[in-house]
């Protein structure tokens, strides 16, 4: 009886972790200044053992932090050094290699203590408003040109704030005040995790989580275990072309199931960019882990064990891109990792796999400026979505994030922030690839400066030559483009302008189809025409 | 003093819920809803209520009811046929959604459909900017046009939202004069809903006009019914925000309806409250699917602007609907006590949010359920009688429920079945502490220092384990539990909050403009509270504010007076001690230049009016003046100690006032049976309710 008893109260406490790291999450979420963040979702919390293996993570938060921040704590308790760590520290860096893949995101940990034990670790990353150097875009030749980088350091000691690091940050970003508040949010968050963890301690009597580590990794890793060994086994090849900065850049995935892993190797993708569209190796892999993930096991958490199965390899490229690399827009490439893997295993698990779709999100990065006096300067950050490919069973979904987990902001909200109007974003008629379940579609935006205003963008667009896959019979979504309501073309990368009196016009892809267009039933052809999401 | 003779009734998903107050009296009963004429169930309870007080339909002097009949609508997508007018370019906004998937890990997804599909979606140039501003005229011509097809394409309701119209609402009052010709019931968004963000917006005026014509008719067709049986008493509705408006303008603004019974409970959790003078509470209501808690402080219910219905996926955040009004804010999960239990790919125990309902039920009602339910757990426990449920009128089967239990649970964890339903009771208690200790922690509070309220069939099996797992000292269970929420109703005041949004930087505070601002909400908050009340009115102003660039506002109250330019610093304080209660610590200060500090700003405004409420007669709370022992006794299992244990069993209409029973004790009655876990004692208070009280505590 004891024993039976002991098995529910674990699961009880590992229920109570989730929700500690839960919480942390949310306090991030309320308090961020980064628009990305409190709009959006971008961030992520959880919680480490003290070897610095994840106990658990938030489910709220984006895949491109799934294990990015799992292996940045690593890094972090070997660099710091368990004697140079106190009750009340905090530590940080954004180093992209160390961290989540560019400079843009801060990643946090603090120890929690009971007493004198240090029982594990609070971990959070988020991305800020400004790091300095070129600012969010593809135009720094290497990573200095980035922005300020921040080693692994102690952002707080013993809950006193590094008020060098603080200064030498204001000197060095363009809104002080957002980014130093978020350095705030991001300790608060940890130290909220920290206080719940404690307090559930001492309620449940626990003096430190190896039992229940124990237990949530020998569930967890049975569990995954199980679903790979269901896998078949084999190695299978997927590439796909991309359009890069100002040449097509081909991705190449070979995922190989092996005993109790599955690999991702990223051989035979093309080499490293001399622009700022480069991924660190720890960012391609939670891309690789979140699409291999979705297919094998969706419903089992995240955790040190339940992520160690998938394991990535590449010789240097531009998905393995080595210091000092550009990187700023990593999250494009990043964002096309799923689409590749997946065209991978839909090999293996034929059938099982939806069709490719935008893939990155369409963000801008707009610098709004006067032309004459009274007007107002304001940087805009808008995340907008192309279609999701169709699924095996399913149409695809309609403008919606895919890979990403993140959200876009309301209109009325971003012409809040500042003097540009958005003139329309809406659906995009016919974009989606035809077949038996059609892709979903991207959508058209239109911005114009607000009067007596220009501004200037960062475009980080991809799939604007490339268009996404069918699958199965299925055909192609529509490529995206983007130029100027008089006709001239823009690039899908770097910065460009929008005078006053243009409009920026944005089309963004549709989702690639699943199946023979033969096979579609005319019912829903009808609907297609009907809603209007078909015109011929 | 007369005696008041009132009646409150709610119609609920599975039943309809009457309470007659007279005087001081309650005379109340349950009949099952009446989907096809909703209004018979509720004159069928009526009969039975006046029938037990001796009174007639003509004696009756005010009628109060709430409905989930349009959240019912929107759920099960049964409202009209929706024609939406809206700016050109923003055709799909409500399709369009946030662009997100509610679930990162599920590749099959299906999002939630729109209310109005796309071909019934008008779009019409013409565009206010973000100031307010004309930036396009509104295109008339088209205008007219749309009137003749939407006229003749069998609509039956006309929503109309346009961007910015929270600002500027000229345009949609210009588009509701033309489409005027066709004779339609028109919504227009910047009267149902005048916040910022498009989606919610839009999302809200549709939903009002989906429901308008169905509740339009319902509650005229229920009025007339009324008269025809003699009653002539003025009738009510209760609305999301816990007061009451009139029929007229229910039958407007019916989206206002929407969760208007689960607000009854918050509001009867008040007045207990009130009673007791507890100015910390958390309500906790647990029914047969699910579970909601809501924080109540100095008597009165947390609200919000905004909320989520109609969820589509496991109760899961995101898979519904954004309904943008004011909303006595609960969460709710899929907990309750038909609730499924089942074991994950880890082998771990998961509950809900699939409900067994009323049929099959829990497989412990032999009615060919073989799912084990929340209620199987409990039964298993002996937390129930078998006996003795629903006071005798089901008899529970233990053997079932341990076969159901074993098969599902405890085989697949080589646990018995006394160990899995525990698992199951643990797990479920769990995540409703789980949730409760976030709601807190959002609202910048600590659960623990809040006292409970249990209320609903299954909660007083659940609460003391709940309060043992939240730190919480003491927990009141009420009487007539079962229909909190019709009981709620009589209480409420008349009330209406009206809101708007504003972008107002406190470096730029403008005394004369926000003036303006808050002299009109209160007009219309005041004029909705006129139709009902010819008292006092008590009016109560908050700014949800943030630091610019943030994107969660939290409320900061502000004085009921004209402001000056003073008062810029005044609010800014309030905003950071507010800032400092919900985060730890205000963000200002940390800026070592000085002077070039955050901006602080105003987001939305909300002023809200209600008339005074006599207050209840106050009841002292009693730890006990006596002891007293239970007659009998039987193993119960208890959680704390993970072990059975020889427990009390007693009848609640046994126990004397001021009676303390120590735990561990089980109190029965023909509802449900209140469960005191060995952490606790019970004492019987003064006005009926049964106080759980922590061993250690005295007072």
């Amino acid at each position: 009886m004891m024993d039976q008893t002991q098995e529910i109260r674990m699961q009880v406490m590992w229920n109570r972790l989730i929700s500690v790291v839960e919480e942390q999450a949310m306090t991030l979420l309320r308090t961020a200044f980064s628009t990305s963040v409190r709009e959006a979702g971008d961030l992520s919390a959880g919680v480490f053992d003290p070897q610095g293996r994840m106990l658990a993570q938030a489910v709220t938060g984006t895949p491109g932090h799934v294990n990015t921040m799992a292996e940045a704590v690593l890094h972090f308790i070997n660099e710091i050094g368990r004697e140079n760590m106190f009750a009340g520290d905090t530590y940080v860096t954004n180093d992209p290699w160390k961290g989540t893949g560019h400079l843009h995101d801060i990643t946090m940990v603090s120890p929690s203590f009971k007493g004198d034990v240090l029982v594990g670790f609070f971990a959070c990353t988020a991305h800020v408003v400004d790091v300095g150097g070129r600012g969010f875009g593809a135009d720094g030749k290497s990573v200095y040109e980035e922005g300020i980088q921040i080693p692994i350091m102690k952002f707080a000691e013993r809950g006193v704030v590094n008020s060098f690091l603080v200064q030498m940050l204001r000197a060095n970003v363009r809104e002080a005040n957002q980014v130093v508040g978020d350095f705030y949010s991001l300790a608060a968050c940890n130290d909220v995790g920290h206080e719940r963890l404690i307090a559930m301690m001492t309620e449940i009597g626990l003096d430190t989580l190896d039992a229940l580590g124990a237990f949530i990794f020998s569930r967890t890793r049975a569990a995954t275990l199980e679903r790979i060994a269901a896998l078949p086994r084999g190695a299978w090849v997927n590439s796909m072309m991309t359009d890069g900065y100002d040449q097509p850049v081909k991705l190449m995935a070979t995922v190989e199931t092996r005993d109790d892993t599955v690999n991702v190797d990223f051989g035979g993708t093309d080499g490293v960019s001399r622009w700022g569209i480069n991924v660190p190796i720890i960012y391609t892999k939670a891309y690789a882990c979140y699409a291999m993930k979705c297919v094998v096991a969706p419903d089992i958490p995240n955790n040190w064990a339940s992520l160690e199965p998938f394991t990535v390899s590449s010789p240097e490229n531009i998905l393995n891109a080595p210091r000092p690399a550009p990187v700023s827009l990593r999250h494009v490439f990043g964002h096309m990792v799923p689409d590749l893997v997946l065209g991978a295993l839909a090999q293996a698990l034929p059938g099982k796999i939806l069709a490719e779709g935008a893939g990155a999100l369409w963000n801008l990065h707009m610098s709004v400026k006067p032309t004459r006096a009274g007007g107002k300067q304001a940087e805009i950050l808008m995340f907008n979505s192309g279609g999701m490919g169709a699924r095996p069973e399913l149409d695809g979904l309609n403008a919606t994030a895919f890979p990403s987990g993140v959200m876009t902001m309301p209109v009325e909200a971003t012409e809040q922030a500042g003097p540009i109007v958005v003139w329309r974003k809406e659906l995009r008629p016919d974009s989606g690839g035809d077949g038996q379940y059609r892709g979903g579609l991207g959508q058209m935006i239109e911005i114009a400066p607000a009067d007596g205003h220009e501004f200037d963008f960062s475009a980080m667009l991809d799939r604007t030559v490339t268009a996404p896959r069918g699958r199965n019979g299925g055909q192609g979504g529509q490529s995206g483009t983007a130029q100027l309501d008089d006709g001239t073309q823009l690039k899908p990368k770097g910065w460009q302008h929008v005078p006053e009196g243009r409009r920026l016009m944005l089309a963004l892809p549709g989702g690639g189809g699943y199946g023979d267009p033969a096979k579609r039933l005319a019912e829903a052809r009808a609907d297609d025409v009907l809603k209007g999401y078909v015109t011929k | 003093m007369t005696q008041s003779i009132r009646l409150g009734a709610d119609i609920g998903g599975t039943f309809t819920d009457i309470a007659l107050e007279v005087g001081d009296r309650i005379h109340s009963t349950k009949v099952l809803t009446n989907y096809t004429a909703p209004e018979q169930a509720i004159l069928d309870g009526m009969e039975v209520v006046l029938a037990e007080a001796g009174l007639g339909y003509a004696d009756l002097e005010i009628l109060i009811h709430g409905t989930t009949l349009a959240t019912n609508a929107l759920i099960e997508r049964r409202g009209a046929k929706v024609a939406f007018v809206t700016t050109e370019g923003f055709r799909d906004v409500i399709e369009m959604r946030t662009e997100s998937r509610f679930d990162q890990y599920d590749l099959n997804l299906k999002l939630p459909t729109p209310l109005v599909p796309r071909e019934d979606r008008f779009p019409v140039a013409g565009r206010i900017g973000a100031q307010g501003q004309e930036l396009a005229a509104l295109d008339e011509a088209t205008l007219v046009a749309l009137a003749q097809t939407i006229a003749k394409g069998g609509y039956g309701a006309i929503a109309v939202g346009f961007m910015h119209s929270y600002m500027n609402g000229a345009h949609e009052v210009r588009a509701r004069e033309i489409l005027a010709t066709t004779g339609l019931p028109i919504s227009i968004s910047s009267e149902v809903s005048p916040q910022m963000r498009e989606f919610e917006r839009f999302n809200t005026v549709c939903a009002n006009a989906y429901v308008r014509p169905q509740m339009a008719d319902y509650l005229g067709r229920f009025q007339v019914r009324l008269k025809e049986k003699g009653a002539t008493c003025p009738v009510f509705m209760i609305h999301s925000g816990g007061g009451l408006i009139s029929v007229e303008t229910a039958s407007e603004f019916p989206v206002r309806l929407v969760e208007s019974g689960p607000a009854g409970g918050a509001i009867f959790a008040a007045d207990v409250a009130q009673r007791f003078g507890l100015e910390k509470v958390v309500s906790y209501d647990m029914g047969g699917t699910t579970a909601k808690i809501c924080l109540i402080e100095d008597f009165a219910p947390k609200t919000a602007r905004t909320f989520e219905v109609a969820r589509t996926t496991r109760f899961a955040k995101g898979s519904g609907m954004p309904i943008s009004i004011p909303v006595i804010e609960m969460i709710e999960i899929g907990a309750g006590g038909g609730s499924i239990a089942w074991v994950d790919a880890m082998g771990r125990i998961q509950t809900g949010p699939e409900s067994a309902g009323s049929e099959p039920g829990p497989a412990c009602y032999q009615r060919g359920g073989n799912r084990p339910a929340i209620t199987d757990a409990d039964l298993i426990l002996s937390k129930l009688d078998p006996d003795n449920f629903a006071g005798g009128a089901i008899k529970l089967s233990t053997e079932k429920a341990a076969a159901a239990v074993g098969a599902h649970v405890g085989d697949r964890l080589k646990l018995s079945a006394q160990s899995a339903a525990f698992g199951i009771c643990e797990v479920v208690d769990e995540n409703m502490a789980n949730a409760a200790r976030v709601h807190a922690v959002e609202n910048g509070k600590n659960i623990s220092d809040n006292m409970m309220i249990a209320f609903g069939g299954a909660a007083p099996l659940h609460a003391a384990r709940l309060c043992e797992k939240l730190g919480i000292d003491r927990c009141l269970v009420p009487p007539g539990a079962g229909v909190g929420s019709a009981i709620g109703f009589l209480k409420a005041p008349f009330g209406y909050e009206s809101l708007a949004s504003r972008i107002i930087g406190m470096s730029s505070f403008d005394p004369a403009s926000v003036n303006a601002l808050v002299a009109g909400l209160k007009d219309t908050a005041k004029g909705f509270v006129a139709q009902g009340s010819a008292g006092a009115v008590y009016c109560e102003t908050v700014a949800f504010m943030r630091y610019r660039g943030q994107g969660w506002e939290i409320p900061v109250p502000l004085p009921d007076r004209p402001f000056t330019a003073e008062d810029a610093n005044l609010i800014r304080d309030g905003f950071r001690s507010a800032y400092a209660r919900y985060f730890g610590r205000a963000i200002d200060g940390l800026d070592g230049v000085g002077g070039s500090g955050l901006e602080i700003e105003i987001v939305t405004i909300s002023v809200k009016a209600a008339d005074q409420r006599p207050a209840p007669a106050p009841v002292t709370l009693t730890t006990g003046r006596s002891t007293a022992a239970a007659p009998m006794s039987r193993p119960v299992f208890d959680p704390a100690t993970g072990q059975d244990q020889i427990t009390g069993i007693i009848e609640r209409s046994a126990l004397a006032f001021g009676a303390r029973v120590p735990g561990p004790v089980v109190v029965v009655e023909r509802e449900t049976s209140t469960v005191v876990t060995s952490p606790f004692d019970v004492v019987m208070q003064d006005d009926g309710s049964l106080l759980l009280i922590r061993k250690e505590v005295s007072k």
